[in-house]
């Protein structure tokens, strides 16, 4: 039976973390994250899990003691955010590479600078093609969801990959929301036993993992790591789906709201998608045909979904909370066009930055883009590449 | 998962090769014969050699093997003919002869 | 928003529990099976410094995740703050304001920038010097909220609190009372105020 509670989403990640109860979990303080390795830490105290907790000295160790713990066959977890993801930057690619079935909780927040505490998704954006699986969050719910599904995706045969569980820095991870809890013993056995096939602490089985290859091996080996990441997509399709079974909430690549009929739609990642669907609504009343699609697996990329659902609309906003600096658009845009392209579907796409560094994403926020996008599909010109909420003299 | 490694070489296709390139064996090194590429070789005079075992701990590649408190004969399988152990030798025992033999 | 659904902006300073007041009112709105959303606005805050938080109630799932610049409910936990945040900023006419002061209503008015909705206010220094002994504005502005916005009956409000605080100061029972002595006479306090206005 689900429980109704309210709990903010660090609270959410926490809960979901003792329910899992993974082995180790090495973890490094930073906002906004802190909570979590904090309230694990309590509840460890509290003899109300078990899990190994190491406290390193820095995020380069959090991440390098979770490879280490992974390969000697722990199930291992750590937590951390923004500059914090940035000091684990090596460590992820080998974590990755090394086929590795672990999971992060990120609470993202900006990277410096200007040094700022509050949310965008520079840092998992930043993070984009280290070989990680990375599942975004709406809300409380979703941030909790997604960390149950994320050890039975990791950790299938098909994929073996780590998975990064993100949400919003502040937006949800200290915003008090309602929740549906599921049972203890429901979600260990949603979760399942971990029991690696191969691992370091296996008396009269050595492996090495992890060794120097020559480039005979290296290209192969990252083709492999791409075909798991290709693969994971399925599983992550199939994990969902038992999730619905047990739990009742279903998950797709990403959410369609209102978008069946859409003329324009808003594509957009994380907690701004729920504003995003008021705006939505609101307009819908008033006789726009506006839709929200919210991207929730980002890696794997689905590309050719994306390009399917989009290709009957008028025009798309493809919304980053992040700058690529490269002067044509955000990552998700860049993704976003090329998926457009490649699959020769020909839609109106403007790229819009928002939301940098905590600046806010209103309801009206939302309305203006979308009345921007009808204006862009009856013709008129404008840079395509813009700016939302930023001051300027000349105004918006 | 498990396979045997004996069977990937630089010819394997990509789907030969283990997840992450992990090796499934130890002290694979052993199979490795790096005795190969010597261009000059350490020659033992077991008359002149008073046991001190000063060489066995310089050697690089763990190839002169003590047995019952005494060095043996070099491991030439694995010896790269560095000739760290000649410089080491207090005696003149071990001798560097151009030449992989 | 729906007939049904609040939204409330707390201003306060740094260490002074707007934040924990907002969370509180989640908490114990949820308990009564409403939608809520309690948060704060978060920068580099240290103690004193102003800060705001937010409270959305509904009877309807909420899933806006901004902040909030058109409140129904304004709750300013220190007076002070009147001379330097435009606290009425975005505040509906058909809202009102709550402001922690000894002041009357009508004395405060000329300080919210012409502010023409209802004005009420609690003299929570008063209230919790004398229930609780120390200075804590959070039970008595958490009270005026409930009383204020309607968003849950008293009796409710009352029962939920109890055992919040049960729960809370189970090792410190003593303060149990007077907490709920705090949230008691805010109550009576603005009971005049508020049968005032629904007569206006």
């Amino acid at each position: 039976m689900s429980k109704k509670d309210r709990m903010s989403g660090n609270e959410a990640v926490a809960y979901a973390i003792r329910q899992v109860n993974p082995d180790v979990m090495p973890a490094f303080p930073i906002t906004p994250s802190t909570e979590i390795p904090q309230m694990v830490s309590s509840y460890i105290a509290n003899g109300e899990m078990d899990t190994e907790f190491i406290p390193v000295e820095s995020e380069h160790s959090s991440m390098s003691a979770t490879v280490g713990a992974e390969a000697a066959g722990a199930r291992s977890m750590t937590a951390t955010s923004s500059c914090g993801l940035a000091f684990m930057w090596e460590e992820l690619l080998v974590a990755a590479s090394n086929r590795l079935p672990l999971v992060l909780a990120l609470v993202n927040r900006t990277l410096s600078g200007p040094i700022n505490i509050n949310c965008d998704h520079s840092d998992s954006m930043g993070a984009r093609d280290t070989g990680w699986i990375q599942i975004y969050a709406e809300n409380n719910q979703e941030a909790y969801d997604n960390f149950i599904q994320a050890f039975p995706i990791a950790e299938d045969s098909r994929v073996h990959l780590p998975v990064m569980v993100c949400q919003d820095g502040f937006i949800t991870s200290h915003a008090v929301e309602n929740i549906l809890l599921e049972e203890d013993a429901d979600v260990k056995e949603f979760v399942g036993e971990y029991h690696p096939e191969e691992f370091l602490l296996n008396p009269g089985k050595p492996v090495a993992v992890g060794p120097y290859a020559i480039s005979a091996y290296s290209m192969e080996a990252k083709y492999n790591q791409e075909q798991a990441m290709i693969r994971s997509k399925e599983v992550i399709r199939e994990v969902a789906a038992k999730f619905k079974e047990k739990f009742g909430r279903g998950f797709e690549l990403f959410e369609q709201y209102r978008t069946e009929d859409a003329d324009y739609i808003m594509l957009i990642i994380g907690s701004a998608a729920g504003t995003a669907k008021t705006a939505v609504d609101e307009l819908r009343d008033n006789g726009m045909k506006a839709g929200v699609l919210k991207l929730r697996v980002f890696r794997p990329f689905p590309a050719e979904e994306i390009a399917e659902a989009l290709k009957n609309c008028k025009a798309v906003a493809i919304m980053d909370r992040c700058e690529s600096y490269n002067g044509h658009g955000g990552p998700l845009a860049s993704e976003v066009t090329a998926a457009l392209y490649m699959n020769r579907a020909e839609v109106e796409a403007v790229s819009y930055v928002y939301g940098l560094a905590g600046r806010d994403f209103t309801v009206e926020t939302a309305c203006g883009i979308f009345k921007e996008l009808s204006e862009a599909a009856e013709g008129k010109k404008f840079a395509q590449h813009r700016y939302v909420g930023l001051r300027t003299r000349k105004g918006q | 998962m498990r396979t045997d490694i004996s069977n990937i070489n630089e010819q394997s296709p990509c789907e030969d090769l283990t997840e992450g390139l992990m090796i499934f064996a130890g002290g694979t090194s052993a199979d490795f014969k790096t005795g190969e590429w010597r261009t000059a070789t350490p020659v033992f005079d077991s008359v002149k050699c008073k046991q001190c075992l000063l060489c066995t701990p310089v050697c690089p590649d763990g190839c002169i093997p003590v047995k019952d408190g005494k060095r043996d004969d070099f491991d030439m399988d694995h010896c790269k003919g560095c000739g760290i152990c000649e410089k080491a030798c207090p005696f003149g025992a071990i001798t560097m002869k151009q030449g992989g033999m | 928003m729906s007939s049904k659904s609040i939204e409330i902006r707390w201003h306060g300073r740094g260490g002074q529990g707007a934040k924990t007041a907002a969370l509180l009112l989640a908490d114990v709105c949820f308990k009564t099976g409403a939608y809520v959303q309690g948060f704060p606005e978060y920068g580099p805050e240290r103690m004193g410094a102003p800060i705001t938080a937010f409270n959305r109630i509904s009877d309807k799932e909420i899933r806006v995740h901004s902040n909030i610049y058109n409140p129904d409910l304004v709750i300013v936990v220190d007076e002070s703050l009147l001379a330097s945040v435009d606290v009425t900023a975005g505040l509906k006419t058909e809202g009102a304001i709550i402001v922690n002061t000894d002041k009357t209503a009508d004395e405060v008015r000329q300080f919210l920038n012409g502010y023409e909705g209802r004005v009420y206010t609690v003299d929570a220094r008063t209230i919790s010097v004398e229930a609780l002994g120390k200075y804590f504005p959070n039970s008595p502005m958490l009270a005026a909220a409930v009383a204020v916005s309607s968003v849950m009956d008293k009796e409710s409000f009352i029962k939920e609190m109890r055992a919040s605080y049960e729960h809370k100061f189970a090792k410190k029972p003593e303060v149990i009372d007077g907490n709920m002595k705090a949230l008691t006479m805010t109550f009576d306090a603005l009971e005049d105020q508020l049968s005032a206005a629904s007569e206006r």
